[in-house]
């Protein structure tokens, strides 16, 4: 079985522990992180294994580029911890369990991964996706696994996520773009983390978006509009994808408002949070959702753009509520060029 | 028997009955698994007039008479067990009455679920009933009859617990008023302040006269209804669950549901608790209760709250919930069938780990499902097979496992809800003597020439 | 799919959904209101399929009469909440199409007497004059023209759908479009025969079709029919053809889009019946109604089935002419009429010519004449004309 590379001795030339102390919800000073690391490192208990609400942003924070949210699952796991009840656990993994009940198009060289997210099929129409639609692929098979850094089972990740990758391979495309920011994590941050070779290029739909919107960009109408942008969680294992959003506002007329929790300081969706947590866990969650709908308001956005579904699916209830629609980037994308919204679960013709 | 024809379209008119191959064919079953017997007519009467005429040719021919509304019990509770005229009361589906401040309506008796349900969105969204999860051609007079539950069985009982009154043509065909309208112009009580007769009707399945309008409670309808699932491994905790739950004297319905597939939902028990408010502050607050009630299983990670996602939570909210009709269908064979008895709640994990026995033992696609019943009183626990149409040997290990199921719940000191004929005689062995032989005495008085829906509830 | 209904169709659990409109405000199947056996609703004639191929019931006058009166309008394809949803009536067709084979010369005396006409004289209507007589002064199709008009059986024969065939080439010809009609050389379009079981007599009319219209180089084809509609453009492409199909309603939105026909003030309270082959076979649902919005002073209302849930006129499946489901106030077009009646609208709007004869003709029947007109989309754009 692979095993995570963690590099110890980047931690030790460390002098910011930037991992803990930016951690939002640990609140430690330099020294207390570093013996707290210490002990993580040499597989001894912290306090911050309990405490970790699974936000990845420490894995952000770093700046050498180790590991130290994934050696953090590692370690809990190991621990025989449970982050959730043990029925929403198994729940988890049970759902993703590969059974043979998933689904592949037509492929071509490039290929589209709907990872397993029926959600996804509903917006990838129309111009933007017209050459690669056909070329998809979409079921547990294919499923990128990240999210059990959630449920402290890395081990379910280095099981299946080897497999994954050669399931995919198999079906012989050579370029993948993925619509997740998880599922292109898990092959650029993940895989190469746990030593788990990727023979195929692994893309970021907003780089296919952008290069396909400046094709059309004959065809765009600026949307004039100013929206907050909800970042992910798994946007902090590939950070590098996060310019992309600029880029793409600005193909579209779409201006991101500068707001408290965007960027590196962006705020948790808390889905994962309400679903491990007592109601303590609940209040947490609702806590972070009131402050971050608020903080558009006080943004005078009109519009939340959001990149991942499960973002979308926490909160576009919530924001539609406070009379500011939820829109995922691709349906920005068609609006721009005044193509017909999807009304599937994602599809913003729901708020129209 | 061709005289027996005309009199019968005398009364009810052309074009509604049939002696026909094809509707006995039809109205000698039910979508679940009981022995098919034939009627010899099937009439569509328009108006309790008609009905008592047809109760009275009945008598006087000494031919049975067989009411049905949906046809959806699945114990066959309207099949002919011994041919005669089977009644569809469908074509009497006029709701008469709504008495907003009272809060209660009245309909004919063949008045549809959907009907009521369709009624009281357009014209009194602050009212409710309610409503099975049968789908939406079950009639309202059907599920008084059987004690049937909806969904707000957990706050205000069986739906028979409801009724207001009922105007029924007896079994020797007068026609009779029970409860407040048997004296007042109004229909808010079924019985009290007086000698309460409303029981010698409601459960008797149709053996002791047929009803003809139904006058039944509605409750406040809240602006806002949202729904938690709470998930646990460990179907001991359920009972005291429950009991938590139950005591915040806060939630709406509750119903568990545990079944193998979609893998997601193996091993594990679901509860789904409904919650209502006018605003979302008070649904906020139920929410916090419960959520604070079940605290200490969370902490201990024992069970936790699911997450619902837009694109399931629909399925949830749904009233009646397709999902349970669709059943039938997951492993495209068209049928399903549960043993539904009422049995205390403390009774849940000995009947989960029944079904999960009875469905490896007879190798047979399984689910619980299990609507919480006033404040924990009882509970009505469904052990549902699916089984395919097209499968007889399957179909037969599907009535096995039921019979078993039964069997096992009466064991446990369960009653069998809608009950097979079987299954009634069953339950009439163990009866106390006295108290089967009150239920003689009375049938006899009833139903003197013994035509209502004979077969059933029969004490020998 | 339809092959192997044999194979899926106990899968129905009869649990009754179908019967409903989508709130459950009413029964919605128009066989089911009429006669009010379940033996006569989507389930019921799935049991008894089933039932007869099991040899548990046998054909007879009354199991014909059970499984014609189903007139293919999709109500319960549209409620049922199983997977299979889609293909209730190609199941019904289905059985109706082996029956037709197995059970020879035992179907109900009208549907042969309609399957005898088309065979004999090309339509079902018992009608013997020309085919092309009501065209008197419309264009004959010639090639080149941008538009083959198809008007069908009832566009060529029925009083008021030749009245309803007539507006629309009044229109199209107003508007200036380039267009042409078959005139005696046009052939039923077989969609009814389609839906009785004659699928042999069903490709052979469509082949004729196809090939006729290939061989004049037809690109563009304009049905008033949303029943040949759907077939031509649903069902012909599988037997080689591939010219464009609109509905009339199609186009007319356009040319009013365009301002190429403009409509004066018409004070008028108009009720919509959505066609079943337009609406829940095909998903137009706002295209007729955009026309009739155009109308300034007309005030569209709507009847509290509409859409997905509108309820059949009991046209369909030849039923136009069979009318297997006359003869009660229970018949679906006088429930249909009485509910529009009862909506406030003095205009029955509709936009298929089965829709118009069974509603007109239900009008009547209801003693509703001097209160309620029935008249097609085309003859109200026509008299609202400026001309």
């Amino acid at each position: 079985m692979v095993e995570l590379r963690f590099d110890e001795a980047k931690c030790e030339q460390c002098e910011g522990v930037n991992c803990l102390v930016r951690c939002k919800h640990l609140n430690l000073d330099v020294d207390t992180a570093r013996e707290e690391m210490r002990k993580i490192i040499n597989g001894q208990h912290s306090f911050v294994l309990d405490r970790c609400v699974t936000c990845y942003a420490c894995e952000e924070y770093c700046p050498f580029g180790n590991h130290p949210f994934y050696l953090i699952v590692e370690r809990q796991e190991q621990e025989g911890m449970l982050l959730a009840p043990r029925a929403i656990t198994n729940q988890w993994i049970n759902l993703c369990e590969p059974v043979g009940r998933y689904s592949v198009g037509k492929i071509q060289e490039r290929a589209l991964s709907l990872c397993y997210i029926p959600a996804f099929t509903d917006l990838v129409g129309g111009k933007l996706f017209e050459d690669v639609a056909a070329s998809f692929f979409i079921g547990p098979e294919f499923f990128c696994n990240v999210v059990y850094l959630h449920f402290a089972r890395a081990s379910v990740i280095r099981e299946r996520l080897p497999k994954v990758v050669e399931n995919i391979a198999a079906l012989g495309m050579k370029e993948v773009i993925f619509l997740h920011d998880e599922c292109y994590g898990s092959f650029k941050s993940l895989a190469p983390a746990y030593g788990i070779p990727v023979p195929f290029k692994v893309t970021h739909y907003f780089e296919y978006l952008y290069d396909r919107l400046k094709q059309l960009s004959g065809q765009l109408k600026p949307l004039n509009m100013k929206v907050a942008y909800q970042r992910p969680c798994s946007s902090r294992l590939i950070p590098e994808t996060d310019h992309y959003v600029d880029d793409i506002f600005s193909l579209l007329g779409v201006e991101r408002v500068n707001r408290t929790y965007d960027r590196q300081n962006a705020l948790c969706c808390s889905a994962i949070v309400r679903l491990n947590m007592g109601p303590e866990g609940r209040d947490m969650a609702n806590d972070n959702q009131s402050k971050n709908i608020e903080d558009m308001l006080q943004a005078g956005v009109e519009h939340c753009v959001f990149n991942c579904p499960y973002c979308y699916m926490a909160l576009s209830e919530k924001v539609a509520a406070k009379g500011v629609k939820p829109i995922h980037m691709i349906e920005l994308c068609r609006l721009a060029l005044g193509e017909e919204p999807a009304k599937g679960v994602m599809g913003y013709g729901r708020y129209q | 028997m061709a005289d027996i024809s005309s009199a019968l379209t005398e009364i009810v008119g052309k074009g509604y009955v049939s002696q026909q191959a094809q509707e006995r064919y039809f109205y000698s079953q039910d979508p679940g698994l009981m022995q098919p017997h034939e009627p010899d007519y099937v009439v569509l009467p328009a108006s309790a007039d008609e009905v008592q005429r047809v109760v009275k040719l009945a008598n006087e021919q000494k031919i049975p008479v067989v009411p049905r509304g949906g046809g959806l019990s699945l114990t066959g509770l309207a099949i002919p067990q011994r041919g005669g005229i089977l009644v569809d009361m469908r074509r009497m589906d006029r709701i008469l009455e709504v008495n907003e401040r009272a809060r209660y309506a009245v309909v004919e008796g063949g008045t549809s679920e959907g009907r009521i349900i369709a009624y009281l969105e357009r014209h009194h969204p602050t009212l409710r009933h309610s409503i099975p999860d049968a789908p939406p051609q079950a009639t309202l007079v059907g599920n008084a009859a059987i004690h049937g539950q909806g969904r707000l069985a957990q706050q205000y009982g069986f739906t028979s617990d409801m009724v207001t009154g009922l105007e029924v043509v007896l079994p020797t065909g007068e026609l009779c008023k029970i409860g407040s309208c048997s004296m007042s112009p109004y229909w808010f009580s079924k019985g009290p302040p007086l000698p309460d007769m409303s029981g010698l009707f409601l459960g008797w399945i149709g053996t002791s006269g047929i009803i003809t309008k139904i006058g039944f409670k509605l409750y406040p309808r809240k602006k806002l209804r949202d729904v938690e699932t709470f998930v646990t491994d460990l179907p001991d905790l359920i009972p005291d669950i429950v009991f938590k739950l139950t005591h915040l004297e806060m939630v709406e319905d509750i119903n568990i549901w545990f079944q193998p597939l979609p893998l997601m939902f193996k091993g594990n028990h679901h509860m789904d608790i409904y919650l209502t408010g006018d605003t979302d502050e008070e649904l906020e607050f139920k929410r916090r209760m419960v959520w604070n009630a079940l605290s200490e299983y969370i902490e201990a990670k024992d069970g936790g709250f699911m997450w619902l996602m837009p694109d399931v939570k629909p399925t949830f909210m749904e009233m009646p919930q397709k999902s349970i009709a669709r059943f039938a269908d997951v492993r495209k064979g068209g049928g399903f069938q549960y043993a539904g008895p009422i049995i205390l709640v403390e009774k849940y994990p000995d009947c989960a780990r029944k079904t999960e026995e009875l469905g490896s033992k007879y190798k047979l696609g399984y689910s619980v499902m299990a609507r919480m019943i006033g404040r924990g009183h009882c509970m009505m626990f469904g052990f549902a097979f699916t089984f395919n149409r097209a499968n007889s040997d399957e179909m037969d290990r599907v009535r096995k496992a039921l019979d078993e199921a039964i069997e096992f719940s009466l064991e446990h000191g369960g009653l069998p809800w809608k009950p097979t004929v079987d299954e009634q005689r069953a339950a009439m062995d163990m009866m106390d003597p006295n108290t089967l032989k009150l239920f003689g005495k009375l049938r006899k008085a009833l139903d003197p020439n013994g035509i209502m829906n004979p077969g059933n509830w029969e004490v020998s | 799919m339809a092959e192997d209904y044999t194979k899926q169709i106990h899968r129905c659990f009869n649990c009754g959904y179908c019967k409903f409109d989508s709130t459950y405000s009413e029964f919605n199947c128009p066989s089911y209101v009429r006669f009010r056996f379940d033996t006569y609703s989507t389930s019921g004639r799935l049991w008894l399929i089933n039932a007869w191929l099991r040899g548990e019931v046998q054909w007879d006058e009354h199991l014909g009469e059970i499984l014609y009166t189903c007139v293919t309008c999709r109500n319960c394809a549209e409620q049922c909440i199983m997977r299979f949803s889609n293909d209730l009536v190609d199941w019904i067709i289905a059985a109706r199409r082996d029956m037709m084979e197995k059970e020879q010369g035992k179907i109900p005396q009208r549907v042969g007497s309609f399957l005898e006409e088309i065979y004999r004289i090309g339509n079902p209507l018992k009608a013997r004059m020309p085919r092309g007589e009501w065209a008197d002064g419309v264009p004959g199709y010639s090639k080149g023209a941008e538009y083959l008009l198809y008007v069908g059986c009832l566009g060529s024969f029925d009083g008021k759908a030749r009245e309803m065939a007539k507006s629309i080439a009044t229109l199209l010809g107003l508007a200036g479009v380039s267009f042409g009609v078959l005139g005696d050389d046009e052939g039923c379009c077989g969609n009814e025969v389609r839906t009785l079981g004659e699928q042999t007599l069903f490709e052979l009319l469509a082949n004729n079709n196809i090939q006729q219209f290939r061989e004049l180089g037809v690109r563009k084809v304009i049905a008033i029919s949303p029943h040949s509609y759907h077939a031509m453009k649903n069902l012909y492409p599988a037997l080689g053809a591939d010219f464009e199909v609109l509905h009339y309603t199609q186009l007319l939105e356009q040319l009013v889009r365009d301002g190429q026909l403009k409509t004066r003030d018409t004070q008028a309270k108009v009720a919509y019946h959505d066609p079943c082959y337009l609406g829940r076979y095909n998903g137009i649902y706002d295209t007729p109604r955009q026309v009739l919005r155009g109308v300034p002073g007309l005030e569209l209302v709507e009847m509290p089935r509409e859409r997905q849930d509108a309820f059949c006129c009991g046209g369909g499946s030849g039923n136009f002419a069979m009318d297997l489901l006359e003869g009660s106030r229970d018949s679906p077009n006088r429930v249909r009429v009485r509910e529009a009646y009862e909506s406030g609208a003095a205009v029955l709007a509709v936009a298929c010519p089965s829709c118009l004869t069974m509603l007109t003709s239900a009008v009547e029947s209801e003693g509703l004449d001097d209160k309620l007109v029935v008249s097609d989309i085309g003859q109200i754009l026509k008299q609202a004309l400026v001309t």
